[in-house]
C-alpha cells in the first residue's frame, strides 16, 4: 500500500517542480523535459533512482526522468557482457519499447488521421 | 517614461496563480502516478509479468492511449488544463510525437512525417543519450555497472 503513497507523492513532487519551472522562468516544455531526462541520468551515477523505482514503483516509471534512467541501465546491463563498448550496445535496449511504439502510433495516427484544426 | 509604462504592463500582466497552480499539478500528477502503479500491479497479476516488464506494458499502454487522444484533439485540451501533469509523464513524449506527425502530415510522407516526427522529442532523445555516456561512463567507473 506504500508504494501507491511513494508514487503519488514521487509523481507529484516532479510535476510540481516543473510546473514551478515553467510558471516562473521563459523555459518551455521542450526545456524542461529535455532537463529531467538529463536529471534522471545523473541520479542513476549512484544508483539514486534505482532506490526511488524500488519505493514509488510507477510513479518513478511514468516521469519522464525514468527515460534517463533506463537508458544508463540498458547501458549498464550490456557493460557486464561487452565492457565499455555495451555503453553504445544496450544504451537502448530498455527505451526501445517505448520509442518504438511513440513511432509506430504517431506515423499510424498521421497517415489514417485528419487532424483537428 | 519607459519605466512607467513598465510598471503599468507589469500591474496588467495577469497573474498566474503560481502557488495554486503547482499544487493543483502535484495531485494532478500525483494521481496519475498513483493510477499508474494500480495498472501496473494488474498487469503483474493478470499477465503474471515481472514488475520489469509490467513496467514496460505500463508505458506502451499510456503512450498508445495518448497517441490516440491527441489524433481525436482531446490531449490538447487537456494539457491546457493539467500542464505538466499530463508533460512530465511519458504521455507528453509521445503527445510532442504524434501532434508533430499530425501537423506535417500535409508536407508529404518523407518530408512531412519523416523530418518533423522528432521534432519535439529529438531533444528529449538528444539530451538522454548524450547523458548516457557521459553519466554511464561515470557510473561505471563508480559503480562497476
Amino acid at each position: 500500500m506504500n508504494t501507491y503513497l511513494y508514487a503519488f507523492l514521487f509523481c507529484g513532487f516532479v510535476c510540481m517542480i516543473s510546473e514551478l519551472i515553467l510558471d516562473n522562468t521563459k523555459l518551455t516544455p521542450g526545456h524542461v523535459t529535455s532537463l529531467f531526462v538529463v536529471i534522471g541520468a545523473f541520479l542513476d551515477i549512484f544508483g539514486i533512482y534505482d532506490k526511488i523505482v524500488l519505493y514509488a514503483g510507477a510513479g518513478a516509471i511514468i516521469p519522464i526522468t525514468s527515460f534517463g534512467h533506463l537508458l544508463i541501465h540498458g547501458a549498464m546491463d550490456a557493460t557486464q557482457n561487452s565492457g565499455i563498448i555495451g555503453i553504445a550496445l544496450g544504451i537502448f535496449n530498455l527505451t526501445s519499447a517505448g520509442i518504438s511504439t511513440a513511432v509506430i502510433m504517431a506515423f499510424l495516427l498521421a497517415v489514417f488521421f485528419k487532424p483537428k484544426h | 517614461m519607459q519605466d512607467k509604462y513598465n510598471k503599468i504592463v507589469m500591474k496588467h500582466t495577469p497573474k498566474e496563480n503560481v502557488i495554486k497552480n503547482a499544487l493543483m499539478t502535484f495531485i494532478y500528477g500525483g494521481l496519475f502516478g498513483a493510477v499508474s502503479e494500480l495498472l501496473l500491479e494488474g498487469y503483474m497479476l493478470w499477465f503474471s509479468l515481472s514488475r520489469k516488464d509490467a513496467g514496460v506494458i505500463v508505458i506502451i499502454t499510456l503512450i498508445i492511449i495518448s497517441s490516440i487522444l491527441t489524433a481525436l484533439g482531446i490531449f490538447d485540451v487537456c494539457v491546457s488544463k493539467l500542464r505538466s501533469a499530463l508533460i512530465i509523464p511519458i504521455t507528453g513524449f509521445a503527445h510532442s510525437m504524434t501532434s508533430a506527425a499530425l501537423e506535417y502530415r500535409k508536407e508529404g510522407l518523407v518530408l512531412g512525417i519523416g523530418a518533423n516526427i522528432f521534432k519535439l522529442a529529438g531533444s528529449v532523445i538528444l539530451y538522454g543519450i548524450v547523458a548516457t555516456y557521459l553519466f554511464g561512463i561515470l557510473r561505471l567507473i563508480i559503480m562497476g555497472g
